[in-house]
Parts: C-alpha cells; structure tokens; sequence
C-alpha cells in the first residue's frame, strides 16, 4: 500500500471522526440542557461540539501521522535487514564497497529508479527487495490504522458535556505554534553550529592568522598540492567585499536613498508620495540575478570603454565599479525608508520651531531634521551595509573572481560571497582545505553581518527611545 | 495708555478654513506693543489656529486656507510681496511644549541670528547669545555649560531657551501658545516673569486656559468661542465686568 494512499485514508478518518464526535456533542446538548435547571446561565456542556470534533481529529490524525513519519526512517533499514536474510544475499561478495553498491541497484530496480542492472548480483535480489518492501509497507500502514481507530475510539469515549476539549485543543493548537517558532529558531543555530564546525576544521589545516592577515589568495594552488601555506589569505576577499558593498555602493546609495527620502518626506505632496514610494520599494524586490545581468551585461562594459576614454587601457570588463554601482542602485530603497522613517519620526514640534525662527524648508531638513535624524539614518546605513557585503549576485556576474588587492575600481575584484559560490561549485572533497575554506569565508560573513545589525538596531532603537 | 499708538498687527474679517471646516469666523482684533494680549477661551475653539495665522505657521498645513487681511505695521502679511522668512523673523513664536533642536545651548540661539545673517563674526554671535540668554532668564544657569545638549535641560529651562531662541533675532512680536502648560508652577512663575520683562519692547501674545495667568500677566484679553471673537477689552474689565454672558461663565468657571 503506498504512502499518498493510506495518508488519504487517515485524513479521510479524521475527517469522520470529526463529524461524528461533533454530532456526539451536539446530540448531548439538548440533552444538558434540558436535564439542567432553566435559571442557570451557563450551557451544560463544557466545550463547543466543534471543539469535541477537533479533539477527536487530534487523536485520529497524530498518533498515526508521527507513526508513519518514524515508520518512512526505520523501513529502508528493516527492508535491507531482511532482504540480507533472503538465500539469494549469501552469494554478495564481503567487501563493505560492491556490497552496497549491488544493494543500492537492487533497490533502484526494485522501486522503478533505475531499468537495469551493471552487475547481474543484483537481478537475484530485486524480487526480495520487492517482496520485503510490500511486507513492510503493508505491516506500517495496518499499525498506522490500527492506531488512528484506537485514537479515535480514545477520544470518542471521553466525550462527555462536562469534558474540557476546548482546553485540550487549545493546548494542542499553542504547541504547535511554539514548534513552529523553534523550527526557525533550532535552524538558526544548526547553521551556524554547521558553519562553525566546518571552520574548525578547516583552522587545522590553515592558521586562522593567515586566513584573517594572509595578502594572497589562491585556494587553486593549495588543491593543485602546492600545500596550504599562503594559499589562503583571504585579505584581498574582504578589501574586495568593502570596496564594492560598502565604498562604491554606499556612494550611490547614501546620497540618493538619503535625498529621494528628503524629497518623499517634505517636498512631494501627499497624492505623489502614494505613487513614488511603491515604486521606488519595488526596486526592493527586483530579484538579484535580474541586476545582475544589468551589470554585467550593460553597466561593465559601459566602464571599461568609460575607463578606456579616460585613458586607462588594462580595464578589465568586469570591474568592482559596475559590481558597485549597481549593488548602490538595489540598496536606495533601503536607505531611503530607513531614512523616511526616522526623517518622519523626528517630531513635528521641531520642524515647526525651525520654520518659526524664519528658516527656509531646507535649512530646516539641513540643520534640524537631518541631523536629527542622523542615528536613524547611520542605523539605516548600516543595515544597508550589512545587506550589501552578503549580496551575492551581482558580484557574481559583474565583479569577477581574480583576487586583487587594488584601489582602482576599473580592475576585476572578488568578495567573499562570489569566492564562496567558487569554492563550493563544480566537484570537490569535502575535507579539502579548498572547499572548508567556504565555511571558514561563511562564518566570518556572519559574524561581521550579525554585529552590524546588532549594532544598527541598537542605534536605531537608543534613537527611537530619544523621541518616545 | 491712554494716547492712541497705531498697533503693532492688526488683523480684519479674518476666516480661516480647515479644508471644508471653518476654524476661525470674521475676527478682527488689534495688537500693541505696550501691553500684552491674552487669548482665552475653550479647547477647540481656535486660539492656536488665529494665533499661528499671526505668522503665516498655517502655511505649514497643507489643507489650511485664510481669508481676510492681517497687517503689520500696515503692511499686509499675506500679500504676494511678504516674505514669509522675513515675516516669521519678525513675528517669532513659542509652543506648547518646549522644542529646542538637538544641538548646543548656543547652537540654539545661534540658531536664527545664524539663518538670517545677523552676526558676521564669532564674537558678535556670541554677544547676542549672552544677552538672549540673559533676557530669558537663563544665563546664570547655563553659562558654563554652553555646548551641552539644549534637550538635556529641564523642561522649564527648555522653555526659556525656547523663549531666548525666539528673541535673538530681535522680532517685533512674540507669539506664545500655551507656554506654560507642560511646566510647574515654579517654572511658570519664572515664564511669567519674564514676560513681564518682556513687556515693551515686543508686542506679547499669549494663549492660555489658566485665568489666573491671563489675569496675572495680560493687560489685554481676548476671549474666543466657537472660532469667533466674543470678546476683546482690557483685561482687568474681562474679568471684573465682562460684557457677554458667555465671557462669564467661562471665566467663573460656570462654562460646560
Ligand atoms: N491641522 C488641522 N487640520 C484640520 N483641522 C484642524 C487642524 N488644526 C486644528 N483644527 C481644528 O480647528 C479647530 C480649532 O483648533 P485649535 O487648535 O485652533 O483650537 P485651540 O483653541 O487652540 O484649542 P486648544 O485649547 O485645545 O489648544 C478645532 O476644531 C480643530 O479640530
Ligand atoms: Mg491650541
């Protein structure tokens, strides 16, 4: 019997089994109440009768459910276990290697994955295979009914009018919006524990000092055997990630997130501001590989004939400028309603005292909003930073991945984020230096991500508690 | 009192329209530099919304429309060759709650003289800081502390650095909007003395709820109701022998 099959079937239990306990309770409460004096006010019976139905559900749909999920984890095991026993396995050779492979084809076979068999050992086994396949799943799906009729008939004996169901399912209900919270939480820390792990092992084979410190990066000639001392500084990656995420990009960014927030808050009128802000906020949504391609495809070699007019000839066509200047353009939307928020925040009171002493609006944004607003939009920079050093489609597709070490911004640099997707694309081992060095490059991403949002929402929060 | 001077602002027929809604209906009132106008009356009832038509604040809001002519020094304030930086320099104001900016004591009387060019040299700004402060009362209590936070004040000092805000670029009137309200009686006290002092060399308009201040500081009261001007005399006769019942009960309290 397979599994979408007898996942209907339960469902389809749970689904009588609310309908009748509802009807059950339904059906008590007449009763109740005409057993119970008129003159008191409350129904006689406890819970509502969808309550009842609900609980009853629960106890038809759990414990069955969490069986099957345990039983699909055990069964691939239990199926091997006794496909072993069968006489046609004492003819698979000892070693541990061609033994599973012939086991892994059998099964393929025997599921429908695969049409035939390399080695002629497996054709023996597939009808065992078969055959224990349908014992177990049969035997699994009997004790999953048997469990959501036990349930059931549990859940159903205990309707009663007095009987708290609502608080039960309540209970239940609360459970399972906690579980979900932790997922999201447990996930988190599994990340990071993973990130953390992998790094370590990677600082045994490499000195975290010249990881940090080291001025060259070559992780090619560490997998080509040339060892793993100076292979792996990763110096020219972060100058990389700063030059582009957080020096070109923020110079596009600051100034115009900075001054279409200025114009959104005290210039536009109410009917344009409803039309501009969305628009500029979809910018915010334009997905990263679509900027991507706009710089690769149009802004690089733009720069390079732009380099080549002024007169620098070695431009590359990729260039940690068009890398930059686009990632600038994604980020405006997040300055600038970091920026509107805490421009709007600064109370009117203020702005009103300014234009009272005779100030124009903008002496008023110049000398009493901004720099009113200075923490917001500092914590607002920040987050935007933080975005920015993490982004890593379009330096992918514009920055280029030759790690240079340079200040001109029409060569080819490389960031973390693009060095990452290069280490751990295409084939590798996974306990090469080359390939750890990923986590190691991950894990300090996160590390240097983490403290810059800890540190602007603390700026933003302080600020926010300055105006209430 | 007794010879006529020409006041210093005058206002005639003023209507002032919030959108559709009518705040302010035909008032007409005169202000004068010797004495000190009070503007009483119920909450909602349009003392701040004529008050900030004084100088041009309703610009500020986008729905606000105002008709009729209000005049300074005979010359109109809301004809096209007012300049409403100009007009606010003259006309200074002072809110409800104290506003400092975010910036130093002194950035904060340097503030106005700054924007309107009125000191060229850092020793001049510094001679009218002091004497701003001086004439809001403040000095003695801020001299040594100049380049802290105006914000970090206490309340009342942040209204007296309000008040030395508005008086350092030498405006011909003050406009004050409840400006007692978020202060204790000591710190009031000190507002009102101040104003005392004040007396005289700016035409004072003051919105207030407290009569005792209107009777304490004004010695002219104006009492509005429902966006008209029911009322407008000196004030020892508002309050001794008003003319209109309404004036009455709400000053002896009987106003429900
Ligand atoms: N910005 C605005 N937009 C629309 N209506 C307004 C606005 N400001 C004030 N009003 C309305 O105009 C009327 C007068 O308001 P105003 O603030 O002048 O009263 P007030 O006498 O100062 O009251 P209070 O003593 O409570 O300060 C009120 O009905 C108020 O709702
Ligand atoms: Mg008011």
């Amino acid at each position: 019997m397979n599994g979408v099959a007898i996942i209907t079937l339960i469902l389809g239990l749970g689904l009588i089994a609310w309908l009748s306990a509802r009807a059950k309770a339904m059906r008590l409460a007449p009763a109740a109440s005409q057993t119970g004096d008129r003159s008191r006010k409350r129904p006689l019976l406890h819970s509502l009768p969808s309550y009842h139905g609900w609980y009853a559900a629960l106890w038809v749909l759990g414990p069955a459910l969490v069986f099957l999920a345990i039983w699909a984890n055990v069964m691939p095991g239990l199926v091997t276990g006794r496909v072993l026993q069968d006489p046609a396995a004492a003819a698979l050779p000892m070693d541990a290697m061609s033994r599973s492979a012939i086991l892994s084809e059998a099964r393929n076979i025997a599921q429908g994955n695969a049409q035939a068999a390399f080695d002629p050992r497996a054709n023996a086994l597939i009808e065992p295979y078969r055959s224990a396949n349908r014992f177990y799943s049969l035997g699994g799906a009997l004790a999953a009914l048997m469990l959501a009729l036990a349930g059931g008939a549990f859940a159903f004996t205990r309707i009663r009018p007095d009987f708290r169901a609502r608080t039960k399912v309540e209970r239940v209900v609360m459970s399972a919006l906690l579980l979900a919270s932790l997922i999201a939480i447990v996930t988190t820390v599994g990340i990071v524990g993973s990130l953390l792990w992998e790094s370590l092992r990677f600082f045994s084979m490499v000195s975290p000092l010249d990881f940090l410190f080291g001025l060259k990066w070559s992780p090619q000639s560490a997998a080509m055997g040339y060892g793993n001392e100076n292979a792996f500084g990763a110096v020219p990656l972060f100058w990389g990630t700063i030059f582009i995420g957080a020096i070109i990009a923020m110079f596009v960014a600051i100034p115009l997130g900075l001054m279409s927030a200025i114009y959104l808050t005290q210039y536009a009128k109410p009917a344009a501001r409803a039309w501009l802000k969305p628009m500029l906020e979809v910018l915010a949504g334009v997905p990263t590989v679509v900027y991507g391609y706009f710089a690769a495809l149009t802004i690089a070699p733009n720069m390079r004939d732009f380099a080549a007019w002024i007169g620098i000839h070695n431009a590359s066509s990729e260039s940690a400028l068009a890398a930059g200047l686009v990632m600038g353009v994604m980020i405006i939307p997040f300055v600038s309603s970091m920026a509107d928020d805490s421009i709007n925040s600064v109370p009117q009171s203020m702005r009103d005292g300014s234009l009272a002493m005779g100030a124009t609006t903008s002496e008023t944004i110049r000398q009493v909003l901004i720099p009113a607003a200075l923490p917001g939009v500092v914590g607002g920079v920040l987050l935007a930073v933080s975005r920015a050093i993490g982004e890593t489609m379009i330096v992918v597709m514009a920055a280029g991945l030759a790690a240079n070490l340079t200040l001109n911004p029409f060569a080819s640099v490389t960031t973390v984020t693009t060095q990452i997707v290069q280490l751990l694309t295409g084939d590798q081992e996974f306990d090469s230096a080359k390939t750890l060095a990923a986590f190691a490059l991950g894990l300090v991403l996160f590390v240097v991500t983490l403290l810059l949002n800890i540190v602007a929402l603390q700026v933003v929060k302080r600020y926010r508690e300055a105006y209430e | 009192m007794s010879q006529p001077t020409p006041p210093k602002m005058s206002a005639r027929n003023v209507n002032v329209y919030y959108g559709e809604k009518q705040a302010i209906q035909n008032v007409s009132i005169d202000v004068d530099t010797d004495n000190v106008t009070a503007f009483i009356g119920p909450s909602g009832c349009g003392k701040s919304t004529f008050l900030r038509t004084l100088n041009r604040m309703n610009d500020t809001v986008a729905s606000a429309r105002v008709e009729g002519e209000i005049t300074l020094d005979g010359e109109n304030i809301y004809s096209s060759g007012m300049d409403v930086v100009q007009l606010r320099a003259r006309v200074g104001m002072v809110f409800q709650k104290p506003n400092p900016f975010p910036k130093s004591i002194y950035d904060n009387i340097a503030y106005g003289p700054r924007i309107h060019g009125l000191a060229s040299a850092k020793a001049d700004l510094d001679v009218i800081v002091e004497s701003s402060l001086r004439r809001a009362g403040l000095w003695d209590e801020v001299k040594d502390r100049l380049k802290d936070s105006g914000t970090a004040l206490s309340g009342g000092q942040q209204q007296r650095l309000c008040i030395g805000r508005a008086i350092a670029v030498e405006p011909e009137v003050i406009l004050m909007d409840e400006p007692c309200s978020a202060l204790d009686p000591i710190a009031t006290a000190k507002i009102e003395e101040l104003i005392h002092e004040l007396r005289g060399r700016y035409a004072i308009v003051i919105v207030t709820h407290n009569m005792q201040q209107a009777a304490r500081v004004s010695q002219r009261t104006a009492f509005f109701h429902l966006g008209t001007l029911v009322e407008y005399g000196s004030t020892s006769e508002i309050f001794t022998n008003p003319r209109e019942d309404r004036t009455k009960d709400y000053i002896t309290g009987r106003y429900g």
